[in-house]
């Protein structure tokens, strides 16, 4: 690692102050993603600005059809919050899934959605409930927030302050884990929502997408055959020494399907 | 340079030391701690499991100054007065190591594990340890272990 600086701000405001005043800083939330990096040299800040203690980024609420989480709560929370089981047992089932119990106990939810790993879970849980990112200057929806491989709509020295999820009808997620790593060889999240069914997957391709074909088609019927035949196109995913596209496609339908079947269960 | 306080199994120490400083590294090098064991480097072992304010974390992915102020239990911090803890004996009993290098590792994961679920099942403990590796037993035993120490731990609890 090179040397660096470390800063813990005691404000948002403060945290945004040193942003702007050290071009090459960089925020840390657990440092899941960011201290690995660092380690094997492949980033440089002059500082990293620890955002995990400010008050402006934790606290989960659930009011008026709404969760919000905090950008600084760990996936171990989430997983465990009574709030999160009742508003969102999906959600709070996918943050269990994430990596391992000592990531968990580390890693935030802000962390993982402005990294945009292709293959990370939350992605895919912001992404189908139609989430919205609120950061210190403005708020995005998740359907403009995601632009593929790593890549966000977070602009220079922006930063996630919570998430707000809608609270759906019903909602599920079905993840194949790499056995190795854990991170989703495909991961699809299903929702049922006031405007309609929403499928989004993750591990699957550049960056977490919807599959519009399967949303219009379980708009007709939400049992897991509605799925046969809906067109998914292969070209589109990735291909690497884990997976053929096609493999990959035949994952997602798979693990849609089995979303469904969740879905069709308890809430 | 950083002035990082930690309380490291009960003993307050402040070093100061630089910003960039693994919390493994300040364990093993400026507090002589070598039971923390450093085994990929990569976030994949657990090799470098402890626990920091009662949660379990891989210390070769944590600064030292990331959790200045915090309360860090390790290996050496388990046994008292002499007296293997029962997740120890566990261990012993069960011959859930080999060559032991991933077992400082896997028994803080373990002390992790029970604290959040005092009776898991088998597939519980299998999902619990997914973050420690071992190239020596196979798991087998090592889940004996884990059963054994619940079992320990539940019986102390109570009497
Ligand atoms: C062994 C291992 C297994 C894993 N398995 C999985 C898995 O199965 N699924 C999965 O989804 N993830 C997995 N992860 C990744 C994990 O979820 C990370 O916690 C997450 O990607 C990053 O969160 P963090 O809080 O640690 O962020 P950091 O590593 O601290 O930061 C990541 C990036 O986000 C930026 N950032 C952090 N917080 C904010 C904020 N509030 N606003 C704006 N930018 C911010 C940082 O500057 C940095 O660029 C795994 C990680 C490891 C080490
Ligand atoms: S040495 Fe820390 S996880 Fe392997
Ligand atoms: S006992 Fe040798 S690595 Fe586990």
């Amino acid at each position: 690692m090179y040397a660096l600086n470390y800063v813990r701000p005691g404000s948002l405001a403060e945290a945004a102050k040193l942003l702007a005043a050290h071009p090459e800083a960089k925020l840390l939330g657990g440092g899941m993603t960011l201290v690995p990096t660092l380690k094997q040299r492949l980033a440089k800040p002059s500082h990293l600005v620890d955002i995990t203690q400010l008050p402006e980024l934790h606290g989960i609420r659930a009011a008026k059809g709404r969760l919000e989480i905090g950008a600084a709560t760990k996936h171990h929370d989430v997983a465990t919050s009574s709030m999160v089981r009742r508003a969102v047992p999906a959600l709070a089932y996918l943050a269990g899934l994430i990596g391992d119990p000592q990531v968990r106990n580390l890693g935030t939810l802000g962390g993982s959605v402005a990294n945009n790993d292709p293959a990370a879970d939350y992605p895919a849980a912001v992404l189908g409930l139609a989430a919205t990112i609120v950061t210190n200057k403005r708020e995005i929806a998740a359907d403009d927030y995601f632009q593929g491989l790593f890549a966000t709509a977070l602009e220079e020295g922006e930063i996630i302050v919570r998430v707000v999820f809608p609270v759906p009808k019903r909602a599920a997620y079905a993840k194949f884990p790499h056995p190795a790593s854990g991170y989703a060889m495909a991961g699809v999240f299903v929702a049922r929502t006031g405007e309609g069914m929403r499928v989004a997957v993750t591990g699957a391709g550049p960056g977490v997408f919807r599959w519009r074909e399967a949303e219009a088609a379980l708009a007709k019927s939400l049992r897991p055959a509605a799925l046969e035949g809906v067109a998914l196109d292969a070209a589109e995913l990735n291909e690497d020494i884990h997976a053929s596209r096609e493999y990959r496609a035949n994952l997602v339908r798979v693990m849609a399907k089995r979303a469904l079947g969740k879905l069709s269960g308890r809430k | 340079m950083a002035r990082v306080t930690l309380t490291v199994n009960g003993v307050k120490h402040t070093k100061t030391v630089e910003d960039r400083t693994l919390l493994v590294n300040f364990l093993r090098d400026e507090l002589g701690l070598t039971g923390t064991h450093i085994g990929c480097d990569t976030s994949q072992c657990g090799c470098c499991t402890v626990h920091v304010n009662g949660r379990a974390v891989k210390s070769c992915s944590v600064l030292a100054v990331q959790v200045n102020g915090a309360e860090i239990v390790t290996i050496e911090g388990m046994a008292k007065k002499g007296k293997l803890h029962p997740i120890q004996r566990a261990f012993s009993e069960c011959h859930g190591l080999q060559c032991g290098f991933c077992t400082p590792g896997m028994i803080m994961a373990t002390a992790g594990l029970l604290r959040d679920r005092p009776n898991p099942t088998e597939e519980e403990i299998i999902h619990g340890l997914e973050g420690n590796l071992c190239r020596c037993t196979g798991y087998i035993n090592i889940v004996k272990a884990v059963k054994m120490s619940a079992k320990l731990l539940r019986g102390r609890r109570h009497g």
